[in-house]
């Protein structure tokens, strides 16, 4: 098995966006988020919040291409999931009451908590889970998760409340990865328009090109929601979406991509700003196969070419972090190597004079058509100007780069934002687009998810991640910074945004 | 026909970036995208012959469902935001066509020219920063989730919508009805009227609205028939799910089934809407019946 490579990202209207999903992060919620977990005494439970986003699901299956907005609407909210991916970025147990796993890692066994409904009144048993595992595993699945899950060998249903799930291959992130598997009705039909899950919410309607509304499910097994609705409302224009929170037509706005946007709420008492931890990277990706880019020097000095603080600044001002390889702060096998190939523009010159490029030389720079690439091409062609390196920048759009980038990998550098968490594993994937191989880290990467627990996971990570950085396998340029803005009456979202989650069950609303 | 030669796979956009050559297969096959293209063409006739219209490759929704949810909004913005233009112009047109030599007259068509020039989105930006924002008299954007269940509610959602559409289109119909007003002013019947004994009023409404209306009313059948699918703008500045705006993403996403459901839709409003004008004008000017039944004039 080639670790597990996976990715989330759609080609939609928003662009596209590349991840693979992992095991825990750590998320640190920035001081300034401290404020939207103060206890309000006087919240009113039957408050219904309207939260703005920009990303409408295509339909109500994440199965059947429903893209990122259905996970941010049902995640959690509609339906939930063997584990659950905490806001925080740990794995707790969700509907599992009890596991066990065997000695060689290879049969997990999940008790199941008893009392469980779905919102149709059925209850929950081991043969819907084997039921929801298989409809993300099968042949007409369009999850992205898919492969993740490929190590399932077999799913065994003892009784109506325990599954065991045999795998071929040890992997320590079978529960992180059934964090993304909804449990659903096996009878369920329809589930592109309608949904029976287990959730603290139930589907009320959804206006496509409108909204999406939940209501509180009474019958939930767990702790209630502290509020009685949830309307999601969608938007294609980013100035529609803040006036709509400016007049007070939703209360919250899950992700806002533009720093601009920021000033107007960000000195007003009525809102309350929240900067959380993206997983998601800006980058400079090489064709690690062609020439020049097969040199590890030329990347190197590519590298130390670009100044990444000041163009972090130009785009975010002062929000968002810079890393100095793939991994996130929040990721446990993060290592700070921001020092690796740090600006430098003297030694630049000087490796590109070892590798043989002193006169420098031209590369064609395939740019997605949306922000914030174009912004950053034209950048990093004025910063490699000074090295005597020419990029022609070859502008395209989202469709092109899928075809052309990811698939046909005909190109010899591009730029392209990964969203989601513990992608790292790509790097040990060389029929990946950008083509890095280094045995070295193909076989650590590997041995992580077979680890026998998540220290040995983590050590072993932490050393692939230290040699992607020395190889310069990519230029890293930025991590996003995760902002939420909300009216100062709403409080209790989640501020991080992971995997693009966002548990509603929390959110109070003060009564006015 | 023409769309399925554009670059990218409609199974493209239903898969994520992880997808595998087997999974992109089995989409195609799902969509219908790995038929030669006569098939797919001849399909799609013999359906439509049916009246069906499909179901979208995306949702997996019936198309004609869509349509008829996004026609409650497109429909009630583009004829409300009509009505407003013809309030707006005619009345102003016919009063600076007559009053050309007043200040106010040439004030308003130095206005109206301006809102010729104005995009529209300025307008609708403008009318939230106003109207929402700023004096929080009307909702930014938005459309009520429950729909005309709730008419009061609609309304209020659509007053600034409506005024952006009305605004323009009334713009551009007052520079018609004030050219249409001068033909008249200058004409021998109306003249002819007046030597008669009518007063000015009088021989204006009576023979002057008549036949100045006539290229007027073509030309609202035309404005309408764009506002249908040209609210897209509009639709965006105030976030509301319209036809237009299911066309754009239908576009974005090779969602075929219904771009072609939208385009078919929209052909047939265009057409409908051509012949109740061509009715209208019939009923206004008699010229035209006889000329259409003797069909020698």
């Amino acid at each position: 098995m080639t670790g597990t490579i996976i990715a989330s990202g759609k080609i939609s209207g928003q662009g596209l966006r590349v991840g693979a999903l992992g095991a825990a992060t750590l998320a640190l919620a920035l001081s300034s988020s401290t404020a939207v977990f103060a206890e309000d005494a006087k919240f009113d439970p039957n408050a219904s919040i309207t939260i703005g986003s920009l990303y409408e699901p295509q339909n109500l299956d994440n199965t059947a291409g429903a893209g990122q907005g259905i996970n941010e609407a049902f995640n959690g909210n509609v339906y939930e999931a063997l584990f659950t991916l905490t806001d925080a970025g740990d794995v707790q147990p969700g509907l599992v009451a009890e596991q066990s796993v065997s000695e060689d890692g290879l049969a997990y066994t999940f008790k199941l908590r008893s009392g469980v409904t779905f919102h149709s009144g059925d209850p929950l048993t081991a043969a819907d889970v084997k039921y929801s595992i298989e409809r993300v595993t099968s042949e007409q699945s369009k999850s992205s998760r898919k492969k993740s899950l490929a190590t399932i060998s077999a799913i065994e249903t003892p009784d109506d409340q325990t599954v065991v799930v045999k795998l071929s291959a040890r992997s320590i992130s079978l529960p992180y990865n059934l964090s993304y598997v909804w449990i659903v009705n096996d009878a369920a039909k329809d589930l592109n328009a309608g949904e029976d899950g287990t959730g603290p919410y139930r589907l009320d309607e959804w206006r496509r090109g409108s909204s999406l509304a939940l209501t509180r499910n009474d019958k939930y097994w767990g702790t209630a929601p502290t509020n009685g609705e949830v309307v999601f409302q969608y938007f294609t224009d980013a100035t529609a979406l803040n006036n709509a929170l400016l007049t007070g037509a939703v209360d919250i706005i899950t992700s806002v991509q533009s720093p601009d946007s920021i000033a107007q709420f960000k000195d007003n008492p009525d809102f309350t700003v929240t900067a959380g931890q993206s997983t998601t990277k800006e980058l400079l990706a090489f064709n690690d196969r062609v020439a020049p880019f097969d040199n590890v020097k030329v990347r190197k000095a590519i590298a130390r070419a670009i100044d990444d603080k000041k163009l972090l600044t130009s785009i975010w001002g002062e929000y968002g972090t810079l890393i100095g390889s793939f991994v996130p702060p929040t990721d446990p096998w993060y290592v700070d190597l921001t020092a690796v190939d740090a600006y430098d523009v003297e030694s630049a010159k000087a490796l590109l004079k070892e590798a043989g490029f002193a006169d420098g030389f031209s590369f064609k720079l395939d740019t997605p058509n949306y922000d914030p690439h174009p912004i950053v091409a034209q950048f990093i062609q004025s910063e490699l100007a000074k090295v005597n390196i020419k990029v022609e920048i070859n502008v395209i759009t989202a469709n092109e780069w899928y075809t052309k980038v990811y698939k046909a990998h005909d190109f010899q550098a591009t730029l392209q934002e990964h969203v989601n968490h513990r992608d790292i594993v790509f790097y040990g994937n060389p029929d990946f687009y950008w083509g890095y191989n280094n045995p070295k880290v193909v076989d650590l990467i590997k041995a992580s998810e077979a680890a026998a627990n998540t220290n040995e996971q983590t050590a072993k990570l932490k050393e692939a991640n230290t040699i992607i950085a020395e190889d310069a396998a990519s230029n890293w340029l930025y991590l996003y910074p995760q902002i939420v803005v909300s009216s100062s009456a709403v409080s209790g979202y989640p501020v991080n945004g992971l995997n693009s989650q966002f548990f509603a069950y929390g959110i109070k609303k003060s009564e006015q | 026909m023409l769309l399925r030669l554009l670059p990218g796979d409609p199974a493209n956009a239903l898969l994520s970036v992880g997808a595998d050559a087997a999974q992109i297969e089995k989409a195609r096959e799902q969509v219908g995208s790995n038929l030669p293209l006569w098939q797919q063409f001849l399909r799609f006739a013999g359906s439509l012959a049916r009246f069906d219209l499909g179901t979208s490759f995306v949702s997996g929704k019936p198309v004609i469902e869509e349509i008829a949810a996004r026609l409650t909004v497109t429909v009630p913005l583009a004829l409300m935001g009509f009505v407003l233009a013809i309030l707006i112009a005619v009345p102003l047109g016919i009063l600076s066509a007559v009053k050309a030599d007043r200040w106010y007259g040439g004030l308003i068509s130095t206005v109206s020219q301006l809102g010729i020039a104005i995009p529209v989105f300025w307008v609708g930006i403008l009318l939230v920063t106003v109207f929402a924002v700023t004096f929080r008299l009307f909702p930014s954007g938005g459309f009520p989730r429950r729909g005309w269940q709730n008419e009061g509610q609609v309304l209020y959602a659509l007053a600034l919508p409506v005024m952006t559409i009305g605004l323009v289109m009334g713009a551009s119909l007052l520079r018609y009805v004030r050219s249409a007003t001068q033909d008249v002013l200058g004409s021998d019947y109306l003249r002819t009227a007046r030597a008669l004994g009518a007063s000015f009023p009088e021989a204006l409404i009576r023979h002057g609205i008549r036949n100045g209306a006539v290229p007027i009313v073509s030309i609202l059948g035309i404005e309408l028939a764009t506002t249908l699918l040209g609210a897209v703008v509009v639709e965006r500045v105030f976030a509301l799910p319209g036809l237009g705006s299911m066309l754009l993403l239908a576009i974005e996403q090779r969602d075929y089934p219904n771009v072609q459901g939208v385009l078919f839709i929209s052909t047939l409003l265009v057409l409908l809407i051509g012949f109740a004008a061509d009715l209208t004008q019939r009923l206004i000017d008699p010229r035209l019946r006889e000329r259409a039944v003797g069909g020698n004039a």
